[in-house]
């Protein structure tokens, strides 16, 4: 059995060098390549399903329309009808991490969503887009979203509210932490689940029992693709409800 | 044992115990559907919208696990 490092798989290897542009190394990377395929794959997804444009439609334009109708039934019922003009931001980032998300469970690919500079670039532009509409909308108001109603009166109320702002405040901030590690570690988690099973294949003649363990863990890995893409749009569409409606 | 042994060791058992963290995340979850599970039976017109919120329990709960995962991680790939 050959000695197998299983996070070797997430090691950013430059394809193309360039020279460095003040310092910073913009070499053409594996996970650049695989991010240009994810987009390849999405504009080919969402171009020829909507092609037709058929009112019975065929099935590429139903897969299609159902990842659409689901994300924006998603939207609609955890945001509300204003939501619906962020829409389009939500769906993207959805569709995005999703391939992103399936694409990494190719062999010989590289899973973009598991290095969690990647999804907290995602979680930071959600976190704050989702500030700037709420200050937006509610003005300096939006600082009334840390004080949870239904403290009591008095000098202890005054004292929990104290402690609440804070808790509040700081449940807040690490929003963007924890939707851009929830994605990464769910990620990378189950990449080298795979391969530490699949190292256990080569054993000889029992390697069939991790082998088909491996089966039904791909299958799971699929599932937890889609997801997770799923949760990240989720809890986008309730932070901005969050934004939109405060409490 | 020399140091560099007795380091390694510490290591490696840092890292198994850890994973103990995910227990919690596994009760967790466990509670979370089994909730789920019951006002789906009880009130199956809601499915729908209980569905929504247990994943996003789920999505909660498995988060802390899998920041003991993060632990493990560094302590066996970060910390030298």
């Amino acid at each position: 059995m050959a000695e197998t490092n299983p996070v070797e798989q997430f090691e950013v290897k430059d394809l193309f060098s360039f020279p460095h542009v003040s310092g910073y190394n913009i070499a053409f990377t594996n996970a650049s390549l695989c991010m240009g395929l994810v987009v390849l794959a999405i504009i080919l997804f969402i171009g020829i399903g909507s092609q037709e444009k058929a009112l019975v439609p065929g099935r590429f334009q139903s897969m299609v329309e159902l990842v659409y109708q689901f994300m924006l039934n998603t939207v609609r019922e955890n945001a509300g009808h204003e939501a619906v003009k962020y829409f389009p931001i939500i769906f993207t980032l959805f569709i995005f991490i999703l391939f992103c998300n399936l694409m990494g469970n190719f062999p010989y690919s590289f899973a973009v969503t598991s290095h969690i500079i990647v999804t907290f670039a995602f979680a930071a532009f959600v976190f704050t887009g989702v500030t700037f509409i709420g200050f937006y909308k509610h003005g300096m108001h939006f600082f009334h979203f840390f004080v949870p109603k239904g403290l009591p009166g008095g000098i202890g109320g005054i004292i929990l509210a104290g402690f609440m702002i804070v808790i509040e405040f700081f449940s807040y901030l690490a929003r963007p932490i924890s939707l851009s590690i929830r994605l990464a570690a769910n990620m990378t988690a189950g990449h080298i689940l795979l391969k530490i099973m699949a190292s256990f294949v080569g054993v000889g003649l029992f390697g069939i029992f991790p082998f088909a363990f491996l089966l039904i863990f791909t299958g799971f890995e699929l599932f937890v693709a889609c997801l997770q893409a799923y949760i990240f749009a989720l809890l986008c569409s309730l932070y901005l409800n969050d934004a939109l409606n405060m409490h | 044992m020399d140091a560099e042994a007795l380091k390694l060791l510490g290591k490696y058992l840092g890292a198994g115990l850890t994973t103990a963290g995910m227990a919690g995340a596994a009760i967790g979850i466990g509670l979370i559907f089994a909730a789920a599970l019951h006002g789906i039976a009880r009130n199956p017109a809601q499915e729908g919208k209980i569905k929504a919120f247990a994943f996003m329990g789920m999505a909660l709960a498995e988060f802390m696990g899998l920041l003991s995962f993060v632990v493990t991680i560094l302590i066996l790939y970060v910390v030298k």
